[in-house]
């Protein structure tokens, strides 16, 4: 019988078996952020032990970083203490650091692909679940806790067990206006928010072979969303394509031959899955979320459910909607374009393409917050810059800013956040903010009108 | 990491499906360079208004509900990695978690740090949440040994755990342990992988 993709690389990196199923698995890739990564280093203070291979962890700051003036010393204390405390770890640890002020400084999942470190075949972690963005490019990648973030520092490894296959196949024609986050939003609301746990899972089919990159990685960004461990698609030319030049990857006379075995990785025709789901692109809409986690999503024409649980209606109590009502028409007050999931320049092209010559409404707060500086610089020199100030949108500076809002950047209590990030959570982008999810394109139009709307009445 | 191989406490019920990291712990307290004292901010804005006042219909608030076990509803700590989630738990007290499903990060990261999650199918759940209702101090035993869950009501229901991880939490080993005692085995496979 054929293996799957996911099992051709894993079994590549089992190192050993462990008595009772476990597996040893070799890591090629770690990446390490201010957040969970100081507990580790201290771990390893006390036993007294070094970095096992320095060169296969890149550190950067990214979750609690200001987006303004960054130029400048941090002044949260707090934050700018967990910042010092990354350097200083870099530093007598001797792990390379692309920190504040950096030109390849960005989110751990936008600068990871963008410097070619991201690679077919590879098994990659981070103590971020949002580590599985990676997997767009055919890797194992997939968000680990700090004492993993130890592991790997300590050992390269990590003692895992094997997650079962998924295949979850997208076929037909987008219709316009739907892009690569109303995909995986629809994945997601049916396939629920825990729906995928125990899986890893490869998307495929037609739809998925025609996205772009960016927009791959915008899908498997959110495999964590429904449970997934991670999500993976397999490598062909526009894989090849995106990979060639850049700073990591393979140089001219290698990049062949790395291609013949990126090649091989692909899931063989008699391969077998221990779930297959197949979806009908032509069946999604612009998507937009109503609840507190990511699977509670309709299409924009639809009416939220009416579903009879306690968690249900605790849900669309935080969030004051009711059962029956349409999304359209809600009135919003602030718009955040960002996060891992939506802050690639093609995210932000996008955007400024729609907002050309318009402007938001006066009662909305639009933030745009860079995935990386590559990303920003790329904005500036393309002019995108001055397309967002003239429509009043306010371009930040690179980090993972209101996607989670450990820094300044707060939704305050009670208001509505038209948001491009990941997660809607209770709380998510401050104590009592109401995230309401979409494509980038949903959120323009959002930030346009001062209240949600089908973004394809503008597109006709 | 402590052992954990026998446990006998009442528990705390919070009956809510789909619980995620962000409401275990807020991001806004992930600030700390240490793993200790996130038990303060343990579901933080579920027990507290954003002045800070208590939230009284909130478990944690009640007295009546106390103990080292957690019972919570379906796919608990789905969400983000955060291992902070599982430190505020155990600095909070817990060392059980007892649900009908956990998210796969969440379940590896309590773990590794002495916490056992416990799965029970969903009825068994619903009987132990009504068993609370009518008694608060309901006694819970776990033993890992045996691999049992017994209460009154359910009498004794087994549950599952890998051996590698039982044995783990019945000696107090950590996977690092084990993973440095095989460097050299990891250098030997270094030398034949392939990559690019």
């Amino acid at each position: 019988m054929g293996k799957t993709m996911f099992d051709k690389i894993w079994d590549q990196h089992v190192v050993k078996e462990i008595p009772g199923g476990r597996q040893v698995i070799y890591i090629d890739q770690h990446f390490i952020h201010e957040v969970t990564s100081p507990q580790a280093f201290a771990g390893m203070r006390k036993r007294g032990i070094n970095v096992f291979r320095k060169r296969k962890t890149l550190a950067t700051a990214d979750h609690n970083v200001p987006t303004l003036n960054q130029n400048q010393p941090i002044k949260e204390p707090l934050s700018k203490k967990q910042v010092d405390t990354l350097i200083q770890n870099c530093k007598d640890f001797d792990v390379e650091l692309y920190g504040l002020g950096h030109e390849r400084q960005g989110i751990v999942h936008v600068i990871g692909p963008e410097l070619g470190l991201t690679k077919p075949g590879k098994t990659i972690v981070c103590g971020d679940s949002h580590t599985s963005t990676h997997g767009a490019f055919g890797a194992i990648a997939f968000g680990i806790g700090t004492s993993q973030v130890e592991q790997v520092l300590s050992t390269q490894c990590l003692i895992l067990q094997k997650p079962k296959r998924m295949l979850i196949n997208v076929n037909g024609e987008l219709s316009k206006g739907t892009t690569a986050k109303d995909i995986i939003l629809y994945i997601i609301s049916k396939m629920t928010v825990g729906g995928c746990t125990g899986f890893f899972v490869e998307y495929a089919g037609d739809t998925i072979e025609r996205l772009s990159m960016e927009a791959r990685m915008t899908v498997c960004n959110m495999s964590i969303e429904m449970g997934a461990r991670g999500g993976l698609i397999a490598p062909d030319q526009i894989t090849y394509n995106y990979l060639k030049g850049r700073v990591f990857s393979p140089d001219e006379k290698e990049f062949n031959k790395a291609i013949s075995y990126w090649e091989s990785l692909k899931t063989d025709a008699n391969a077998e899955f221990d779930k297959v789901i197949n979806i009908d692109a032509t069946d999604i809409e612009p998507m937009i979320t109503y609840g507190t986690n990511p699977g509670m999503g309709i299409k924009i024409t639809e009416a939220i459910p009416h579903i009879n649980s306690d968690s249900f209606s605790k849900s669309l109590s935080y969030m004051n909607f009711n059962p029956g009502e349409n999304m359209i028409g809600k009135q919003i007050q602030n718009v955040f374009i960002g996060s891992c999931t939506n802050a690639r320049i093609e995210d932000l092209r996008e955007v400024a393409k729609f907002i050309k010559g318009k402007q938001k409404s006066l009662q909305v707060k639009a933030m745009i917050v860079p995935g990386s500086k590559q990303v920003e610089l790329q904005a500036r020199q393309e002019g995108l810059d001055k397309i967002f100030k003239q429509a009043g949108f306010e371009l930040r500076e690179a980090g993972c800013s209101a996607c989670l809002s450990m820094n300044e950047d707060k939704i305050p209590s009670g208001e509505y956040c038209v948001s491009t990030s990941n997660r809607n959570f209770e709380g998510r982008q401050g104590p009592g903010a109401r995230t309401i999810l979409v494509s980038p394109l949903m959120a323009a139009a959002a930030a346009i009108e001062g209240k949600i709307v089908d973004v394809r009445k503008y597109l006709n | 990491m402590d052992k954990f191989i026998r446990l006998k406490s009442t528990a705390v019920p919070i009956p809510v499906e789909d619980i995620d990291t962000d409401q275990i712990i807020p991001a806004r307290f992930l600030k700390a360079t240490t793993r200790d004292g996130f038990g303060s901010n343990l579901f933080r804005d579920w027990r507290f208004d954003n002045n800070g006042n208590s939230i009284h219909d909130f478990v944690l608030n009640n007295n009546i509900y106390k103990g080292q076990i957690l019972i919570a509803g379906r796919n608990f700590g789905c969400g983000s990695s955060r291992e902070h989630a599982a430190w505020a738990l155990g600095d909070y007290g817990f060392r059980v978690i007892i649900s009908s499903f956990f998210a796969d990060i969440f379940k590896s990261n309590a773990l590794n740090n002495g916490i056992l999650p416990l799965q029970v199918e969903d009825k068994i759940l619903h009987l132990i949440f009504k068993e609370i209702e009518k008694n608060a101090s309901a006694e819970f035993e776990v033993d890992l040994e045996r691999q049992t869950l017994s209460s009154e009501e359910i009498g004794d229901v087994s549950f599952e755990i890998d051996s590698y991880k039982k044995k783990c939490l019945l000696n107090g080993y950590d996977d690092i342990d084990f993973l440095i005692s095989i460097r050299s085995e990891i250098e030997e496979f270094e030398k034949i992988q392939e990559t690019y």
